[in-house]
């Protein structure tokens, strides 16, 4: 007897479409040449190249970790095209200039880049594989002194900023993945928040691999001045292909006094086929510093892509009373893994970290929480409240839990609390007995599960993490 | 309105029903009392169509339809409910969200248009007012953290939104104080129509002196042993179930 649950259909990945785009791309392989090439390309000024290269030469030195709980083939590095660009990438003077096969491109994945045609307040910047392809809204933010535009930009329009910044939140060689992107970084989104300023809107990125064989290597960085406050949403899509391609992100946020830094993540690679054949590779750095005094720093993400993700968005509570807070959804389907949680480092007094985990495992995927609670010496007073609950949903999947904990301060409390349910038959029965289908149950127990975290995204995005929930699962279970 | 002929049914491997048959009128109430593990609860997840039972035999009419050919949720659509032994908990899902889906899931199986918000809260608070319960109930989770009593209650609170044609109550009653037996059985009683028909699962004769039944029926090793007016309930209540499971083993 099949039981309800099993015969849920699949449901495909609706982006995985390939936009058929000319592109400026750079030969296979990397050495100090490509990573010359692609500075030049970007007009970089000669401290970026020498902060390129003195991270690429720590790279060659480091070795892929594989302490997370994931499995994958090698990974060769000489077979990775480091840079592809559509073409007609001069600086754009307004974004009637963008190729419309590019606009067309965002249409399709709900992403209008047209100014006048945004009902929603929200900024985007658009990267398309290396490179940022329009950023919207640009002169409204700068009427309040927002600088909101692509990494590239920045480095022409702020070198100051970007210097003064850059690599001060996860350093070139944090880790290899970092260093590698330190190397080969294309581009990414800035955005500045001066003293005091409310940004007027959402900010948003919008993340799009197209070519293939290509990694993508972008890097975000954010600053918002004391008592600034900015919200920043990140979306992600990628055609289907049945090979792997990495993403290696670098995302810096700093928080100085009483500012506030919001920054969610909807990420919806592609996540491989149902037998684990392509899928991204998402292995990314996010590290936030509360800087200042009374500063907080909030990462909700809501991951149902990638074939693999190893993702550890942190906060390092440096100045005193800051906050740090994850919000996490996580969940894996067929053959996905992911390896996913956060670090939060108190350093200040009095510091205050929440962490709500959830992570949800059916098909044969794996899902690991991987979170570290480090309350050092001078951090009197310091609390974290952390709480951890995984879903299973059919018998074949797994989740794991490796939480660490090191409190060098008798004054420092931890809380921690963990639960693992499997969705139940009869959970799902009860709903169908009350007339719902299965796929309603399913995703209403599920959005149940989740709610802790959903509600911490700005309204439209919940609605969208809701529905992406629903697909993501579908097919998933038994 | 309901009827079962003959039915037979498995649950991992063992036949738990073992010939049923009962006839449900329209207008009526039924009581099932037996013994514990005798197959109260089995027969009504069978109607229900809880995929852990297999039926092997009989047949199960519903308003002139096949009931064993639909789907949980069909059954559901068309006007069956179950309140449960024991109802499951919906963590992050409030009571408000799941009675709207529930309701609109109905309407929408019945061709009609889905209630809003704001039109629900209103049907709402009317039926709220039958279970003696504030509003402060539907900002809860479904179930999360309720008392057994409260669980009851809000099994209640369900059908009388659902307004169902059939409603199962298993064994509603136990685990409830005085105040929300009566609470119950005034929900219960309220509904009552004269198209709608009810099946008690119930231990306890007291629940029967607030919803008068006009059969009451002993199952007992899957089958029913014996049928009567509502004073068998009061037999039952004195003597107990041997004398009766006693002769069906004897029969057998
Ligand atoms: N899913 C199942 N798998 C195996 N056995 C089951 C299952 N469900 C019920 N049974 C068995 O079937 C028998 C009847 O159970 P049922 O729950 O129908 O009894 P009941 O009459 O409702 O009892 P009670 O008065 O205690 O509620 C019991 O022996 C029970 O253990
Ligand atoms: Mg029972």
């Amino acid at each position: 007897m099949t039981s309800p649950v099993e015969s849920y259909v699949q449901q495909d990945y609706k982006y995985g479409f390939v936009t058929d785009i000319e592109a400026d791309t750079v030969p296979r392989g990397l050495n100090e040449d490509t990573i010359r090439l692609i500075s030049a390309k970007k007009q970089e000024p000669a401290f970026l190249l020498e902060w390129r290269l003195a991270a690429y030469r720590r790279w060659l030195a480091m070795t892929e970790p594989h302490w997370p709980n994931v499995q994958y083939p090698p990974i060769d590095y000489q077979d990775i095209i480091y840079y592809s660009a559509p073409k007609q990438v001069k600086p754009l003077g307004s974004l009637d200039e963008v190729d419309p096969e590019l606009l067309a491109t965002y249409e399709k994945l709900g992403i209008s880049l047209s100014e006048q045609k945004r009902l929603s307040g929200v900024a985007v910047d658009a990267i398309f594989d290396s490179v940022s392809v329009a950023t919207t809204f640009r002169e409204k933010l700068a009427e309040s002194g927002v600088i909101f535009c692509s990494f590239s930009d920045a480095v022409k329009d702020h070198p100051e900023l970007v210097k003064k910044y850059l690599g001060s939140v996860v350093p070139a060689g944090d880790n290899f993945f970092a260093a590698l992107n330190a190397a080969v970084f294309t581009d990414g989104s800035f955005v500045y928040i001066p003293k005091g300023v409310t940004c007027p809107m959402e900010l948003s990125t919008y993340f799009r691999i197209n070519a293939a064989d290509t990694g993508q290597f972008e890097r975000t960085l954010i600053v918002a001045e004391a008592g600034a406050t900015v919200s920043y949403l990140e979306g992600c899509t990628a055609p289907k292909r049945d090979t792997n391609q990495l993403h290696a992100a670098v995302v810096e946020l700093v928080a100085l006094e009483g500012a506030t830094i919001k920054y969610s993540t909807v990420q919806n690679w592609y996540a491989g086929d149902s037998e684990g054949k392509g899928g991204i590779y998402n292995f990314v750095t996010k590290r936030g510093k509360c800087a200042g005094a009374r500063s907080r720093i909030t990462w909700t993400q809501v991951e149902t892509g990638s074939s693999i993700t190893w993702k550890y968005p942190s906060v390092i509570l440096q100045g005193d009373d800051s906050i740090g807070e994850f919000y996490s959804v996580a969940v894996v389907n067929n053959r996905q893994q992911a390896d996913t949680g956060t670090k939060m480092i108190h350093v200040g007094r009095n510091t205050k970290s929440t962490i709500i985990s959830k992570g949800i495992s059916a098909g044969r995927g794996q899902n690991s929480y991987r979170g570290l609670v480090k309350m050092l010496p001078k951090a009197v007073g310091a609390r974290n409240y952390t709480q951890c609950d995984s879903m299973l949903i059919g018998n074949a999947c797994g989740a794991h839990t490796f939480p660490y904990i090191d409190v060098q301060h008798p004054s420092a409390s931890v809380e921690h609390e963990a639960s693992t349910s499997k969705i139940g038959e009869d959970q799902i029965f009860y709903c169908k007995q009350r007339g719902l289908d299965t796929e309603d149950a399913i995703s209403m127990i599920v959005n149940g599960f989740c709610k802790d975290v959903f509600q911490n995204l700005p309204m439209e995005f919940a609605v969208e993490a809701q529905k992406l929930l629903g697909i993501s699962l579908e097919g998933s279970v038994g | 309105m309901l009827d079962i002929k003959n039915l037979t049914a498995t649950a991992g491997g063992t036949e738990i029903l073992r010939g049923i048959t009962l006839t449900v009128n329209a207008g009526e109430v039924h009581a099932i009392m037996g013994p514990n593990g005798s197959g109260k609860s089995t027969l009504a997840q069978v109607l229900a169509g809880h995929p852990s039972y297999e039926v092997t035999g009989g047949s199960v009419t519903y308003k002139g339809q096949d009931l064993l050919d639909m789907e949980p949720e069909a059954r559901a659509q068309a006007g069956v409910f179950l309140a449960f032994q024991y109802p499951v908990e919906i963590p992050g899902v409030t009571n408000a969200y799941f009675l709207r889906a529930a309701y609109n899931a109905k309407r929408t199986a019945q061709g009609l248009e889905e209630l809003d918000p704001m039109d629900f809260l209103d049907l709402l608070e009317e039926k709220l007012k039958l279970v003696e319960w504030g509003p402060e109930i539907m900002s809860r989770a479904v179930n999360a953290g309720f008392s057994g009593g409260e669980k009851k209650r809000n099994e209640i609170l369900q059908m009388a939104v659902l307004e169902p044609s059939l409603a199962i109550l298993d064994e509603t009653d136990s685990g409830l104080d005085i105040d929300a037996l009566k609470i119950v059985a005034n929900g219960v009683n309220a509904l009552r129509r004269p198209d709608s028909a009810t099946l008690l699962v119930t231990h306890y004769q007291r629940l029967l002196n607030h919803i008068v039944p006009d059969r009451v029926h002993v199952l007992a090793g899957g089958r029913i042993v014996r049928s009567g007016g509502k004073e068998l309930a009061l037999e039952l209540e004195e003597r107990g179930y041997e004398w009766l499971t006693d002769a069906a083993g004897a029969v057998a």
